[in-house]
């Protein structure tokens, strides 16, 4: 090869060696695992987490307009209750917790398979009710990475509103407790969370996610109870009205 | 290897950074978009669900 005929005085050349080949790979594999590393546990949340907003906007934006302004709104004590046959995978609902901030929207589809999950879905456990039903309307997700949405799960509080939208309206939940077990206490799914054999009077939300954080060790589950519907033509609850609109 | 690629880029040095930079950020844009969420998808399937047995 030639050097380039412009000045300059030159500097001898370092003979290329394999050692110094191989040497520059490593450095270069070891960058790209870390790079890995910052996406996986940072940048890629953000990334996603913004897709799953504008899709969950999107969907609920669609909802609205099929709804029309003439259906006649409700009764916000018995709100109506979808049909559980859906098909595996299928997006039914919008999740929106305003203690996760103005842009937390994420979609909510049928089955807990990691096929699911690792699409950012919020996945229902199909052996539990629909959203608004007396009993156990539970969804699982992963607290990080794939959206990260349950990330904040720990950070709710008392009286905080969770929303699920769906075609019909908004249900709108008050977050009780947290609750932790192992991943085998396969109680929280009955109809009364963690009671076996009882009868269920109430309609609950179980968001369920992992715990601790960065770990698979536990189980972490937020209760809220049901309190209002508000219906799709009616529009959205004035509390996540900009989030469902995409204005926030 | 990066000695050659600087050598082989064309121009005085700053053209040649701003090449590199250029560069540089193309191979972050594939892997943050395009392979990292499919090695994401392909590795450390995470068991996120409460299920009997195990």
């Amino acid at each position: 090869m030639n050097e380039p005929a412009d000045a300059q005085p030159k500097r001898p050349r370092r003979r290329v060696s394999v050692v110094g080949v191989l040497g520059e790979l490593l450095i270069t594999a070891g960058v790209l695992v870390l790079l890995f590393l910052g996406w996986q546990q940072w940048l890629g949340d953000i990334i996603e987490g913004d897709q799953l907003y504008h899709q969950s906007v999107q969907q609920s934006q669609e909802w609205i307009k099929a709804a029309g302004p003439d259906k006649q709104p409700s009764d916000p004590a018995a709100p109506p209750v979808m049909s559980a046959s859906l098909a595996n995978g299928k997006t039914f609902g919008t999740l929106f917790v305003p203690r996760f901030g103005a842009n937390y929207a994420r979609p909510i589809a049928q089955g807990t398979a990691l096929s699911v999950l690792n699409k950012g879905n919020l996945g229902h456990y199909t052996m539990t009710q629909m959203p608004g039903a007396i009993g156990n309307f539970m969804v699982a997700s992963h607290r990080k990475a794939y959206g990260g949405d349950l990330e904040h799960i720990n950070d709710l509080r008392v009286g905080d509103h969770i929303f699920v939208g769906t075609a019909d309206g908004w249900y709108q939940y008050t977050f009780r407790n947290l609750q932790f077990v192992k991943p085998t206490d396969v109680a929280v799914l009955n109809p009364v969370p963690d009671q076996p054999g009882l009868q269920a009077g109430d309609r609950v939300i179980t968001l369920q996610s992992c715990n601790p954080f960065f770990s698979t060790a536990e189980r972490v589950m937020a209760y809220g109870t049901f309190d209002t519907f508000y219906p799709t033509s009616g529009g959205p609850p004035a509390e996540i009205a900009a989030t469902v609109n995409g204005k926030s | 290897m990066y000695a050659a690629l600087w050598r082989v880029l064309p121009g005085p040095w700053w053209t040649r950074l701003l090449i590199l930079l250029v560069l540089i950020a193309a191979v972050l844009a594939v892997l943050v978009f395009w392979v990292f969420p499919w090695i994401g998808a392909l590795t450390a399937p995470q068991d996120v669900t409460v299920a009997p047995g195990a």
